[in-house]
Order: C-alpha cells, then structure tokens, then sequence
C-alpha cells in the first residue's frame, strides 16, 4: 500500500540506553466505532509489536466468532466484559518501539459514561491521538475529548480522520473535516493540533504513506509524525519545584558517615536545581540553600551531583537545619509561588453523585492532602459553544469550575502554566474514591480566550 | 498535515525574531533530557516512596523472580543510604527452583530485610487447599497470599507486575484497590490522575502497587544489564533434563516428572534457560544459548513469543485465565 520505505522495517531497536527524550506517552481517544481499536491493533501489528502467540490467541478468538479476518481490536480489549460487549470500558497500556523512540500508548474508551478513564489515560499523555470517522465528522464526543485534551494541557493532539476509504479517499470532506477540526480546536483551546487522513483497517497512511490512495495528502504518517513529535516539557524553562515526599533519616544506618544524614527525597516536579541554590520551603516561607543532591548512585560512588532537573528523583540536603516535611514544597526563592487556603479551580467531574456547593471533600496536591469543602460551583462548560455556563452543581463528566476553601495552605499554581504544581485531586473522605480531576486557576481560559494563552506552550 | 500553531496567530507586538516561533521538530537531544530506563526508574522510585509515605505496613512481594528483583533494587535506591523500610514477603509454592529460594535467602539477608514467606504446602498438610489434578500449586497461591496480608495487616502490597505482559495486567492502575475479600473490580477502576496516586482505602481494604507497571520485559533486561544486578542462575542458559509437556519444555524434578509414555519418551538433556521464573510444575524452560545478560537482551529483541505465552502453562487454561485469578485476589 505505502510507497516510502516504512520507518520500522530496515532499522532496528536500538538495545543500548544513550538516547534521551525518546520515551513518548500517547493516549488514543474516539467515539464509538470509529475504529479506535482497529487503529491501535494495526499501529502495533505494523510496527511488528505483536507476537506470533498474542496474533494466533487473536485469530483463534476471530474463527470462532465466525469472523473471516483477525480482528484486531481484541489485541487491546483485555476485559472479559469487554471482549463480550466489543468495546472499552477501560485504559489498557500497550508498549511499542520503532528505531527512533519507545511508546507508552494509553488505549482509552470511547462512550461517555468511561470519560473518567479517558481522563485518566490523557492526563500523563504528551500527544492525544483522536479519531474521527470520516463519513460521521465531528460529534460531541469529540468536542469532549477536545476539551478534554485542552483542559489537561496535552502539549500535542493528533486528529486521525478514519475511514477515509469510505469517503472515496475524498480531497474535499478530508479538507472540509480538517477545517472543522481546526475551528473546534481554536475555540476550545488546543494548542497544537494535527490532522491526518487514515484507514485503520486498509492501513493508509498508518505507518506507511499512501501516495496511491491520498495522493492529495503531503503530510507524514501516523507513525512518522508520532516519531517526530517533542515529549512534554522542558526542565530549562521552567521554575524548580520539588515536593518533598520522604524525608530520609537513617539514624541506625550501618555505615556510621550516615548517622546525622538529613536529605529530603522527591521528585523534581519541574525545572532545574543546582547546589548552592537559595530556595524556599513552603508553606513555611523558610529560606536556605541547597547543600547537596544525592541519589543512591551518587552516595554509593562518591561522585557529588552538581544538579538535578525534572522529573528525576532525587535526594535534597539544605544548608540550614529547618523544619521540613512531606508535604511541603522546595522551590526557587527568586520565583516561589504563592500560598494559599482559597483555591480557584476547573474541575473534570468524575463522581457518580453530583458535585454541590458546601460539599466536604480531601484536597491532593502534589504530595500534600488537606481538607476542603466547595464554596460555590461558578458554571460549567457548554461543549457546543465553548462558553462557561451557569450552573449550581456539576455532574459526571461535567467539565466546571469552582471555588474551594482548604483547612490548610498549598502552594498552589496555575495549571496553565505548571502542569505538575497546578494539579490535584479531590477524594470522597468516606470511601476514599477519586472524585474530580482538578486544575487549579481558571483552567479554561484558554478554552474561551486562545489568544491569550501563555506563550510557554508554543511548541 | 495541518498544524496550527496558536503563538503564531497571537498579535504580534514587535517586529518578529527567528526564535520566536520553533518549528515541531524531532525530539530534542538535550542533556537535560532523561533516557528510557533513567525515566522509568525515576518514576517506579517515586512510586514507592509514595507507598512508605502514605501508608502504615507496605511489604513487597519478593520472589526471586526478575522482576521483584529489580522492584526491590528500586526500593533500596529509594531511601538509599538508609534502609529499605519494609518487610518483603514470598508465597512458597512449594514447587520452586531450590537455586530460587537460595537466592531469594541470600538477597534478604545481605540487605538486610525481614522476610515473611507464606506457604502453600501448609495449606495443603492441614487439609486447607487441595492439590490441584493439573498439579499446579499457581491458582493455590491467592488464599495463603490473602491470608498473610490480612494476618500481618499489611496495607500496601507491591508487586512486580508489569502491563506488558498480559492483557488483563495491561488494565491495571499503578495503585490498585483490593477489597475486604482481596477482590479486584476492573470494571469500576478509580481514576488516575497525573502522578497523584490515590492510596485512600477502607479498613481491610488494601491496595496492590506496581512501581514496574511500565517496564517492558526488555527494559528489565537492559536495566538489570546496566545495573549489574546478580541472578538466579536459572536466567542463563544452562544444561537441563527436560520433557515436553502441552509444547511446553518442562524441568524433570520432584514436583514436574513425566506422567505418560510420551512425555517419559520425551526426557532428553538440553541448553535451555528460563524467561520466567514460578511453580516448576508449570513454568517452562526456553531453548536458548544466551549464557549473558547481554546475550539475554538480544534474544529478548528478537523474540515472536510473549513471556508468558513460552512460559506459563496457566494462562493458556483461557482467554480470561489471568483476569479471573486477579480478580479473586491473585498477584
């Protein structure tokens, strides 16, 4: 089918580990029966990420349904319920290399009552891959997803226009659904959206480019594009942020040079530390420098680190006894956030019951849970027009904001300008269930105001 | 390809600078860019501080296995240079490679750590479970499992499942609910947010975790080969007497002997080695010369078999055969 040379056959993996940013995190979000299986079943099944023994349990499965070829969606759907039933109920995780990077891909569903496990499998992800079914063109589960992607600050979106073979591989509904596609996308905030015209299951422009069947299309490959694409953020333009998850304290260590060792182990949540750094440990507004950085490599070959970046974990010493805890945050002194007990967030709603002002809830931010109760639920987002609608409660799968009052402080930031600081959870306090996914500030004003949204995001 | 580049649409309030507007290019070489296994340690390390932080008595399954092995190996680098502060735990089959559990003894003991190992053949002296027809002691291994977590209140059990290696593992959390009776709903998964792992649980209620869940059979491999990490020696290619059974090669040995004419006809020496390691009486050798990790790492590239498919004659009992043991309460 394709004309080029296929990026995965001739090179091969390579096995050693010297190549850096190549790890890329995609989830794949669709309505139902545009063929989102399909196309991750033949993203792995070209790429040659099936095995001989996952493809026979398939083709087994396909002949006794009566089915006359495999049918590729069983590779993902792993549930008995969802075997049954021929959908997704929930994200599965598959992994596939090419000779340019390594793939973590979150396989989400499609029907609306399992967002919240769209959510979940779009909120780690650097590209969303999104499809259409070209004949059917952009639905509201689309816009949802959309908005979806847009809330959470997905650096990439990936539009496949699928069944394109059904259209008669037609130039003109290609450029009309893109056109849709990229007005949808501007009125909802999408950073950087890409359209491509596929068929999952012929295989055009997939892996390989089908100049045959698009010849109209000058764009890359699914694959291709996927390999070109930069990973999420960048540690050298953010601020330093390091929630402090552990401290470390081995006062009966075996090795008696660690009887007075105090470290503070974390992961760096954003930017770049270097020893001899002043910052902050907040809430406590205490200031002091950074000693040392230790990770067990380094203690164990006597080398000293000089810094450390995002999202490596590592082991902070301060210069100054302070008082310091999990929880707590350790941040650049030049540029610390603020602290605060009244947070301003967009919620994507995920609880079975509605969400109602005066509702008792715990807070997770970073590494820190407080109490909060909801003081008022400002509107939700109409998905049709982009606008914050009035509102007095939200329900599942409703995307809104709201205000909150915390039992303690956080040092909370904009989401739309640090993903891993701006981000956090609210908990049933009774059953521990996850109930939103919160993104501090308002969230959505890139949805309704793209123009202003921070310069940070270009890609 | 149309790419819309918002930036590029914003008022521009001077004259343009080149840098201004990055073109979508190849990912970048930066130096402040982690690898592949630098990326998967640092966040299977965060995994577990989390646990120790946010719950009271977490143990860590440890079965000599590769996967626990790296799991553990994490745990150390975690709160290095103190101790790994958490007990690890084994359920003894009864079946195992004796050259496992010697390891599994030496590791404990080097490291210094507790280890509670719940037993199987227990179970079965005091009439509690019975010896399956098959013979596997695999199904067995939930009760005692479950048993010992609720007997030792343990809260947070990790284990070193990965999501690669099977299609009901592929839907897991990283933290993932287990009911009082040790039951997994995987049609009513919590969300999962961002890296903030949800660990709120009921008493008697516990929570399974999975620092590897992201790791790929290949990425242990280059990991253990990068870290020096030692063995059981069983790994490695090494001269076996062997049989078929269900095309499966397995082990002739105490708790996996020929049972018919044709398997007893079968019995022959060869190279073999083991891609995973479990109940000797369904886990099956590979044919393999790779007598290095390096040698490993290549055979594991080139590979047309999953892990489990050359290796494990349970989960060829059906297509679901992993999800209904997980779902009763199984690792």
């Amino acid at each position: 089918m394709g004309t080029q040379t296929s990026t995965v056959e001739g090179e091969s993996v390579p096995l050693d580990d010297t190549r850096r940013g190549t790890l890329l995190r995609l989830a794949t979000a669709g309505s139902v029966d545009d063929g989102k299986s399909t196309l991750v079943g033949r993203l792995l099944f070209d790429s040659k990420s099936v095995l001989a023994d996952q493809l026979d349990a398939v083709e087994r499965v396909s002949r006794d349904r009566g089915l006359e070829t495999a049918d590729l969606a069983l590779l993902t759907d792993g549930l008995r319920a969802e075997r049954e039933q021929g959908i997704t109920i929930d994200v599965a995780y598959r992994y596939f290399a090419t000779a340019r990077r390594s793939f973590i891909l979150a396989d989400c569903p499609g029907h609306v009552q399992y967002t919240r496990n769209t959510v979940t499998g779009a909120s780690t992800a650097d590209v969303v891959v999104l499809l259409i079914d070209a004949r059917k063109g952009l639905l509201e589960q689309t816009r949802r997803h959309l908005a979806v992607a847009s809330l959470l600050r997905v650096p990439h979106v990936v539009v496949a226009v699928n069944k394109i073979d059904l259209v008669d591989y037609g130039e003109a509904r290609y450029a009309e659904l893109a056109a849709d596609i990229r007005a949808a996308a501007t009125s909802l905030g999408v950073g950087d959206v890409h359209t491509i015209p596929v068929s999952a299951l012929v295989g055009d422009n997939v892996v390989d480019r089908s100049s045959a069947n698009t010849p109209w299309y000058d764009g890359p490959s699914l694959l291709e594009l996927l390999e070109e694409l930069p990973t999420g953020d960048d540690p050298e333009t953010e601020s330093f942020r390091f929630p402090v998850q552990v401290v470390i304290r081995p006062q009966a260590a075996a090795d008696e040079r660690y009887r007075d060792y105090r470290g503070y182990a974390g992961q760096v949540a954003s930017g770049v530390v270097t020893v001899g750094d002043e910052v902050v440990v907040l809430p406590s507004g205490r200031r002091t420098t950074v000693a040392g950085i230790d990770t067990a490599d380094s203690l164990a070959s006597g080398e000293t680190l000089t810094e450390a970046f995002a999202p490596q974990s590592v082991t902070i010493r301060l210069t100054d006894d302070v008082d310091v805890a999990r929880g707590d945050l350790i941040a650049a002194a030049a540029e610390a956030p603020d602290v605060t007990q009244d947070v301003e967030g967009t919620l994507a709603w995920l609880g079975d019951r509605p969400l109602l002002p005066g509702a008792r809830v715990l807070l997770k931010h970073t590494t820190r849970t407080v109490q909060a109760v909801v003081r008022d639920v400002v509107g939700r987002l109409d998905l049709d027009t982009a606008e914050l609608e009035p509102a007095e409660r939200l329900e599942l799968n409703d995307i809104g904001r709201v205000t909150l009052r915390l039992a303690a402080p956080v040092a909370a930031e904009e989401y739309v300008v640090a993903r891993r600081t701006g981000a956090f959870l609210l908990v049933d306090a009774q059953d521990g269930g996850t109930l939103a996914a919160g993104m501090v500030g308002d969230a959505l004003a890139a949805v309704r105001r793209p123009a202003e949204r921070p310069g940070s995001y270009a890609i | 390809m149309t790419t819309i580049d918002l930036t590029t649409d914003a008022p521009s309030a001077g004259p343009s600078t080149p840098d201004a507007a990055p073109t979508p290019t190849a990912a970048l070489p930066s130096a402040r860019r982690l690898t592949q296994l630098d990326a998967l340690e640092s966040e299977g390390i965060h995994i577990i501080r989390e646990v120790v932080a946010e719950f009271e008595r977490p143990v860590l399954l440890f079965s000599g296995g590769k996967d626990s092995v790296v799991m553990l190996h994490l745990a150390v680098k975690a709160f290095a240079p103190g101790p790994v502060p958490f007990p690890v735990l084994h359920v003894d089959t009864g079946h195992n490679f004796p050259e496992v559990l010697a390891y599994r003894d030496a590791t404990a003991q080097r490291l210094g750590l507790r280890l509670e190992v719940a037993r199987v053949q227990d179970y079965i002296d005091d009439g509690r479970l019975r010896e399956r027809a098959d013979g596997t002691r695999n199904p067995l291994q939930t009760q005692p499992l479950l048993d010992a977590i609720s007997d030792h209140r343990f809260d947070a059990v990790f284990g070193g499942g990965r999501r690669d290696e099977e299609k009901a593992r592929a839907k897991e959390r990283v933290f993932s609910l287990r009911d009082e009776f040790g039951q997994w709903d995987p049609r009513n998964q919590r969300p999962e947010l961002w890296n903030l792992y949800n660990g709120r649980h009921r008493p008697g209620e516990h929570v399974r975790v999975f620092p590897l869940s992201n790791w790929t059979e290949l990425d242990v491999w280059r990991y253990i080969a990068r870290e020096r990490i030692e063995l059981p020696a069983l790994y490695y290619a090494h001269e076996r007497e062997v049989f078929d059974r269900d095309g499966m090669l397995l082990a002739v040995g105490p708790y996996s002997a020929p049972r018919t004419d044709a398997e007893a006809a079968s019995v022959r020496t060869e190279t073999v080695r083991y891609r995973t390691v479990g109940d000797m009486s369904c886990t099956g050798a590979v044919r393999s010369d790779a007598a290095g990790v390096e040698d490993v790492i290549a055979e594991v590239a080139a590979t047309r078999i999953t892990e489990r498919g050359a290796t494990r004659a349970d989960d060829r009992l059906s297509e679901a055969a992993m999800e209904d043991r997980k779902k009763e309460g199984y690792f």
